[in-house]
């Protein structure tokens, strides 16, 4: 029996309301409702207040760079595919920093989770804009309010192929934790983009905003992806939440012959068994 | 024997000097090619150098006895450096020589490969006329075309080879008379990225993750055609800051990984290093040189990047620098990267160059016997638990567990500075703690620095430092500077940081004079040597125009000053 307790660590330096809060205990329950042994579960993060949840779940992690989580995601399902690979970072990491990360591991489609706290505000640097802010935000860096449109990492993502596209907001944190199930068993890449105030630095999208926006996309067919765009598209007084898109195409692991059998990192090795090589060069 | 086989890009020199230079090979001789090439993929002008000797020659000549021109460019380039007694050998259909050059062979190469199946075999038809001039039967490398093409393709491309091999005969029975072969057992014919890529297969390297970049893209290539047999895994990243992290998160998840670049590449790896130094997650980063700054020359040689790999990441941490110095070496070495990255836990950083990348030549076959490949992981049995990343310990080796190697055991790294748990901290002793424990593997690290190899006189009066690819060339300078003064040596350096500094403290202050060679503008290696050691050589002798040293100016060089 697993339980979300056996998946937490005590601490946290998140502001006390943050919506980071909800977002952990939900996965916690989660990886518990799946059973994931925590050892052979690894968090790849990037840097922000997201990005510090390896820390406060109990699993295996590789904390690296601001806006790299990605990359190492990457390698390490194709070093072990007996791993569950989740990653957990914020919007700027993940679309800012890490955009070109984000659109070709999109492309690639490894077997891994992409959990992006959306709170459309830089946290940890203080206030400024991200690039999931509206359009007029004024921080303390873009002082005449922002005036480049925001990404659409929804809409951007379903252009590219994801086979798994969904919103979540973390204060409906049952529908959050279906969702991350979802994305944890799906065989492929898959993005839950997760919007959450931040209590401290986004004066504008707050809680309350948030909540009088949100809305279930109920009767909405997963399968079909002109719908899935047209979801990923409302903005403003409506905000779909819900799984838009769930199609699996092949992953990137399934396409290398190399990965067919053992996990590449528990094969036994010695270089006698590829003395042959040099053959060529005779 | 020298030959130089020019043309446009796109004409297919390296064609005719690969399959020249194996089929010369196989008939036992000693064979070494380089590659001129620019950067574009038609027309300019590239040529290849190809030395034939009873032993395998370790640099290139500067003179030439056969010039094999594919059009006019390559012998209004190269008439200066062909001998008096030398034979060009050229299509007279394409262009002229002048009326007072007597050395001509005309071979009518493209009405011969058109007669065969098609003008894109002009450079089949000349290697047929070397083969005949050189005085050698075509029957290797008609072998060789069977080997290399489809049926169809190979058949065609032997009529063109023997009808060149026919053509040339009837100009000059034997223009040369080859060396004596010194065959002893079957040798390998391979070039530096090769024996790079066949290095780190044979190392059990199980990923790699690059971006194309010259000249270490044909370690990339390499590696890409073994993914299916040998089993792992080659991906082309998006950017070199992909490459690198995906490198690290599948190190740190248990396989054998690397990229490969050059120093635009490795520029943008520098943040995924410093992350490599911070987490200890073992890294080997081979990185190619070739003139900067910038893009500077993309396909010629320099050794400029040794300062950037030694200073390279924010922040300090350790690290070890190794170099190719030749390929009978660099096989080895580059397997040594691999192991200290793995027993120390830290990027390895294994420093090529363009010459070294291209340059081919015939060697004994590697013993896979030499090769080293263990893991250093913890072990179940002296696991300490709860299992801790960043364990404190005398050494600064933390055991190093992987993800899902333990039931119940987590593993953590952190780019943040962290506990031994591998969580974020922020107080000064934990601080101040990890900083010493990462700093303290050096110290060991230093004692796996092979020395410099001494070549020429045990107590040289004359010392000539290098290191890195230059090997040969400065190996070659060295053998004529001792015709004329007995006491000279060199003395090469393959590992370069941690800096072994016992031999060259004991053999410099004892030379009457001494010089340090090196492809750069600043003598970045003497710098070192003198930031470490305090000891200042006598004379640098640089090169930074984009092309290799040849053995003449350093002795000229040398003799200046001596």
């Amino acid at each position: 029996m697993c339980k979300a307790a056996d998946y937490l660590k005590e601490e946290t330096a998140w502001c006390p309301g943050c919506g980071n809060f909800a977002i952990r205990q939900a996965l916690a329950e989660a990886l518990a409702e799946l059973c994931l042994p925590p050892h052979r579960v690894l968090m790849c993060s990037g840097i922000g207040q997201a990005a510090k949840m390896p820390h406060y779940i109990r699993v295996s992690g590789f904390n690296g760079l601001h806006g790299r989580a990605l990359p190492p995601a990457t390698g390490a399902r194709v070093a072990n595919t007996s791993l569950t690979v989740i990653v957990e970072s914020g919007d700027g990491d993940s679309y800012g920093e890490g955009g070109n990360h984000f659109i070709h591991t999109v492309r690639r489609n490894p077997h891994l989770a992409h959990f992006v706290h959306n709170n459309q505000v830089y946290g940890l640097t203080k206030g400024q804009a991200s690039p999931t802010s509206e359009l007029g935000m004024k921080t303390g860096v873009q002082t005449g309010g922002v005036i480049s449109p925001p990404l659409n990492p929804l809409a951007l993502a379903l252009i590219m192929g994801a086979g798994f596209v969904a919103r979540c907001f973390s204060g409906e944190k049952e529908h959050l934790k279906e969702t991350m199930k979802a994305a944890l068993v799906f065989p492929g890449y898959a993005l839950v983009d997760i919007l959450q105030p931040c209590v401290t630095f986004n004066k504008l999208n707050t809680y309350a905003w948030y909540k009088t926006r949100v809305y279930p996309a109920e009767g909405h067919n997963t399968s079909d992806w002109m719908a899935a765009l047209s979801l990923s598209r409302q903005w403003g007084e409506q905000i779909p939440l819900g799984i838009f898109y769930s199609v699996p195409r092949p992953t990137f692991e399934s396409q290398l012959p190399a990965l067919e059998g053992e996990p590449l990192a528990l094969r036994p090795f010695s270089p006698l068994d590829v003395a042959r090589a040099q053959d060529e060069f005779r | 024997m020298n030959i130089i086989i020019g043309g446009a890009a796109g004409d297919g020199m390296e064609t005719i000097a690969h399959l020249l230079a194996k089929a010369l090979v196989r008939e036992g001789y000693g064979v070494l090619t380089t590659k001129d090439y620019m950067s574009r993929v038609r027309g300019g002008h590239n040529f290849s150098l190809l030395r034939v000797e009873a032993e395998t020659p370790r640099a290139s000549a500067a003179t030439a006895d056969i010039l094999v021109a594919l059009n006019e460019e390559t012998f209004l380039l190269h008439r200066e450096k062909l001998l008096p007694r030398g034979r060009i050998v050229f299509d007279p259909e394409l262009f002229s020589l002048p009326a007072a050059d007597d050395r001509g062979l005309p071979v009518k190469l493209r009405t011969l490969a058109l007669a065969a199946g098609g003008k894109i075999m002009a450079n089949t038809v000349a290697i047929g006329a070397v083969l005949s001039v050189l005085g050698l039967k075509p029957a290797a490398a008609v072998r060789l075309l069977a080997e290399t093409f489809a049926p169809d393709t190979a058949q065609q491309n032997t009529a063109a080879l023997l009808a060149g091999h026919e053509a040339a005969a009837k100009l000059c029975g034997t223009c040369f008379t080859m060396p004596p072969k010194s065959f002893e057992g079957p040798s390998i014919f391979l070039d530096g990225n090769q024996a790079l890529g066949l290095a780190a297969l044979a190392s059990g390297c199980r990923f790699l993750s690059a971006y194309p970049m010259t000249p270490s893209t044909g370690i990339f290539s390499y590696l890409a055609g073994k993914q299916a047999e040998f089993g792992l895994v080659v991906e082309q990243a998006e950017d070199e800051i992909a490459a690198v992290n995906m490198a690290l998160g599948a190190s740190f998840a248990g396989v054998r990984a690397m990229t490969c670049t050059s120093g635009g590449g490795f520029a943008l790896m520098a943040e995924g290093l410093s992350l490599a130094g911070m987490t200890e997650t073992p890294l080997v980063i081979v990185v190619g040189m070739r003139p900067g700054p910038a893009t500077g020359l993309p396909t010629r040689s320099e050794q400029g990047d040794l300062n950037f790999v030694l200073y390279a990441g924010h922040g300090e941490f350790p690290r070890a620098v190794l170099s190719a110095t030749h390929l009978e070496d660099a096989f080895y070495r580059l397997n040594k990267a691999f192991d200290l990255a793995d027993k120390y836990q830290m990027p390895v950083i294994f420093l090529s160059d363009q010459y070294f990348a291209d340059t081919a030549r015939a060697i004994p076959p590697y013993d896979f016997t030499r090769l080293r490949c263990e893991r250093y992981l913890a072990g179940a049995e002296n696991l300490v638990r709860p299992y801790k990343r960043y364990r404190l310990t005398d050494d600064g080796l933390s055991p190093r567990a992987l993800p899902g190697q333990f039931p119940e055991e987590t593993v953590l790294a952190d780019s943040d500075e962290h506990d031994e748990d591998g969580h974020i901290i922020e107080d000064a002793a934990t601080r101040g703690l990890m900083v010493s424990k990462r700093l303290r593997r050096l110290e060991a690290l230093a004692a796996e620095m092979d020395e410099p190899e001494l070549y020429g006189h045990p107590e040289p009066e004359i010392l000539l430092l290098g290191w890195g690819s230059t090997y040969g060339i400065l190996r070659e300078a060295i053998e004529t500077l001792r015709a004329s003064h007995h006491r000279a040596a060199l003395l090469h350096f393959r590992d370069l940081w941690p800096l072994p500094s016992a031999m060259v403290t004991k053999l410099l202050p004892l030379a009457k004079i001494s010089f340090c060679a090196e492809n750069n503008a600043t003598g970045q290696f003497a710098g070192l040597l003198r930031r470490e050691t305090g000891l200042t050589v006598d004379h640098k002798i640089l090169r930074y125009d984009g092309r290799p040293f040849d053995s003449g100016e350093i002795v000229r060089e040398v003799l200046k000053n001596v």
